[in-house]
């Protein structure tokens, strides 16, 4: 990464020297805490809200797993029912918390890669209220029942519009910052970032509005298009957001470069030829072509897969003994291992012989559980850690927290998406043994889902450490802005009584 | 890649590719698709469903019951018996034949030949297409599920998770109304060990004066199952639509993309 960059990654905290030194600088120069404090509000908005997402997508979560436990525990209350529980979880967890914090992390990268501050600051800060508006009725109308039936496309019309019109204008502001770069050249980082800002507009309303129009594609086209929109989404979007993430905060914390150039750029090629071809299960009710065309294309994503690896790998080489004790490195380099974890168990379950036994059991959850809180979830929380302090001006308010969250995340990920794969694998067996009654298989699984609820209340639990750093850097800021707000309305009464007492003196004097 | 416009460019046409592949082509090949003839049949296959069972299948979206029910059976094969019908003129060299022949679980080939074997001493046979898997032996279907069977579900539900059994054809295996109504109520009352919450708010229950005649909608319980005195359990609507759709689950034609052979009972 260039010097300006690099200088800046000791100097948190130290905003009024570097303001002093902007003035000193010619006009056109702009300095790191001032792009960090043009992105203060957006980002706070973003990620604020994503924090409160993600409490609540987990603890719908928990919700959803204790039918497990108890089948009854529900039964007279609709709105918590199983069916509709766990969809408003997945759908607060993806679209609540990983796409926001993705979004407020990709601006904050644009203008610190751009060095200028963020363009037209006030649109991502109004996106940011109606993207979690969207959120909220979606997550709401799921629960009363008014899903739409697709997977990972449930939220109603009037949610995906407000959705929709968020995102544009998160881009919009992104794309100007671009626009308004420094240096022509791009950074491996800019072809991931940039290429997620294109695809979610295109992936998002070909699902709308195909299904969800007023003349929605019939039979099962509609199976095929929500497919290929959900892999695109949970495999490609959370791909190019996350490892252009990692390709981002990686280098810089390591301080070598990114290994290398065309490595990545290799990767970023293989990765959208290929990874958006998966998706369709091998024995969905579709013609053969399809099944076929994307098992191949899943075996083929091999190969973006373990040159992201290589590169994340030969990046931080030598420097991981330096650097362990450092948290956001410690969560992005967790993230890139499960990200490779993720991506093996999606590719094995579309090869035919293993998705035989995987295919309809707890595996393909285990995946996209793993994917989310594993490697996203896990990149977003090192970047977000690492970004928000210089953003705010000052550290974390509960920095030994961060630690003990990290761990809780780690072990909580690995212990929930682990029971669910290996109950998956079981259930998939008794599934295919045919000798063995079908309650064989629901029952096997239940010790593992038990099991696995341990390692979701771990996760829920870091997920409030981080909440409770998040929430209490914004309050810390809304008091020391309230604190300025009263000083600059006191100040014309002091003067003004200062005034009053100088015309007494005039009076006593005369 | 130097600019912006390569980067978008590259996004463009890899995403593009796919869009053309799994979106527009399947739109193009199956949105257009219409009703089919059922094999060796004049029926046409499928049948819209009734009006209760197509508000049923919104009482199933809105409940998310895909989250732990698929409707897609899978098949490995298909195994073959040749069965004889007529032993003709010459009945003790076919019986013969027969008793030294494997006429059962063959494939087509060899079913073929040995029909053709059969045929020349003078016998008449048949030969019965079946289809294999451990989801057909477990009777949740009589042969895979095929793009036919979902054409006039909107959303199509077809679920991804086996949580509980899979229900393309729930229609053909528990045909009962009250079967089905007592299971959605309360599912260990007629499934042991079932891990299928209770849907009991979509049932009401009333109180029975002394000599009040029972609602001719109340669900028959089991006799062994508790159910509490002066008291009877009615569906609500809802609850009628979802076992109407429920039994209209019926994936059971042979067609010409999942041949099988129906034996009459």
């Amino acid at each position: 990464m260039n010097e300006n960059e690099n200088s800046s990654l000791g100097g948190v905290g130290a905003a009024a020297p570097a303001r002093a030194a902007a003035a000193a600088r010619p006009p056109s120069e702009v300095s790191s805490s001032e792009i960090d404090a043009s992105c203060r509000v957006p980002l706070l908005a973003l990620f604020g809200g994503a924090a409160l997402w993600l409490v609540i997508g987990l603890a719908l979560s928990l919700a959803a797993i204790m039918t497990f436990h108890k089948p009854d525990l529900f039964a007279d209350c609709a709105w918590l029912t199983y069916g509709r529980v766990q969809p408003a979880a997945n759908d607060a967890l993806l679209y609540g918390f990983c796409i926001p914090a993705a979004l407020g992390v990709m601006l904050w990268i644009f203008a610190r890669l751009s060095r200028s501050e963020l363009a037209l600051p006030l649109v991502p800060v109004v996106a940011a209220n109606l993207w979690h508006l969207g959120v909220f009725i979606g997550v709401v109308a799921i629960l009363l029942g008014d899903n739409t039936g697709f997977a990972w496309l449930e939220f109603p019309r009037g949610s995906s519009v407000l959705l929709f019109a968020a995102f544009l204008l998160i881009a919009i502001s992104a794309v100007a910052t671009f626009g308004a770069r420094r240096e022509r050249e791009l950074y491996p980082s800019h072809w991931f970032l940039l290429a997620a800002l294109f695809w979610f507009p295109w992936i998002y309303s070909t699902a709308n509005l195909f299904l969800l129009a007023h003349h929605p594609v019939r039979g099962v086209a509609q199976l095929a298009v929500d497919s290929w929109f959900a892999n695109n989404l949970l495999f490609v979007w959370l791909a190019l957001a996350g490892v252009g993430t990692a390709f981002y905060f990686l280098p810089k914390i390591a301080g070598h470069p990114l290994q290398s150039h065309y490595l990545a750029l290799f990767a970023f090629w293989t990765l959208v030829l290929f990874g958006t071809w998966m998706g369709i299960a091998a024995s969905a009710p579709l013609p053969a072509w399809m099944p076929a065309l994307s098992s191949t294309a899943a075996a083929l994503t091999i190969v973006p897969l373990l040159a992201i690896v290589t590169i994340a790998s030969r990046t931080v080489w030598g420097s991981v003994a330096g650097h362990w004790r450092n948290s956001p490195f410690c969560f992005i380099g967790s993230g890139m291992d499960l990200f490779l974890i993720s991506s093996l168990m999606l590719i094995a379950a579309a090869c035919p012989q293993i998705s035989r036994v995987t295919e309809f059991t707890w595996f393909g959850p285990a995946q996209t559980q793993l994917q989310i809180l594993g490697f996203f979830a896990m990149t977003m929380f090192g970047a977000i850690y690492e970004a928000l302090p210089r953003v705010m001006g000052f550290e974390l308010p509960f920095p030994k927290l961060v630690r003990v969250q990290f761990w809780l995340c780690l072990l909580g990920v690995l212990l929930w998406a682990g029971s669910l794969a290996s109950g998956g694998i079981e259930q998939g067996m008794k599934l295919n043994e045919t000798s063995a009654a079908f309650a064989d298989s629901t029952g096997v699984v239940l010790i593992f889902l038990r099991a696995g609820t341990t390692g979701l209340l771990f996760i829920l639990l870091g997920s409030l450490l981080f909440a409770a750093n998040i929430f209490a850097m914004t309050l810390k800021w809304k008091i020391a802005l309230l604190k300025s707000l009263i000083a600059v309305i006191k100040s014309p009464l002091e003067a003004g009584s200062a005034c009053a007492s100088l015309r007494r003196d005039k009076e006593v004097k005369s | 890649m130097k600019n912006g416009f390569s980067v978008f460019l590259a996004a463009f046409i890899a995403l593009g590719f796919s869009w053309c592949g799994f979106v527009l082509a399947p739109v193009k090949q199956l949105g257009t698709a219409k009703q089919t003839a059922v094999l060796n049949s004049s029926d046409i296959y499928p049948l819209q469903r009734s009006g209760n069972a197509t508000l049923g299948l919104q009482v199933y979206r809105a409940n998310g019951c895909a989250a732990c029910h698929t409707e897609q059976v899978r098949q490995d094969g298909v195994a073959c018996d040749v069965v004889l019908t007529s032993a003709g003129k010459n009945p003790t060299a076919v019986s013969n034949l027969v008793a030294a022949l494997k006429l059962t679980s063959l494939t087509k080939d060899d079913a073929g030949a040995v029909s053709d074997q059969i045929t020349a001493a003078g016998g008449k046979v048949e030969t019965h297409i079946n289809a294999t898997g451990a989801d057909i032996a477990r009777g949740w279907g009589v042969r895979r599920s095929v793009a036919e069977d979902f054409l006039y579900d909107d959303p199509v539900q077809p679920g991804s998770l086996r949580a509980g059994p899979d229900l393309s054809n729930i229609g053909v295996r528990d045909p009962d109304l009250n079967w089905q109504l007592v299971h959605l109520y309360a599912p260990p009352a007629v499934v042991k060990n079932s891990a299928m919450p209770p849907f009991r708010f979509l049932f009401e229950v009333r109180k029975l004066a002394a000599g009040d005649a029972p609602s001719p909608d109340a669900l028959q319980f089991p006799k062994d199952f508790p159910t509490p005195a002066g008291c009877e359990v009615v569906p609500t609507p809802e609850a009628k639509r979802l076992a109407a759709y429920l039994l209209s689950l019926k994936a059971d034609a042979p067609l010409y993309d999942a041949p099988f052979t129906s034996v009459m009972k």
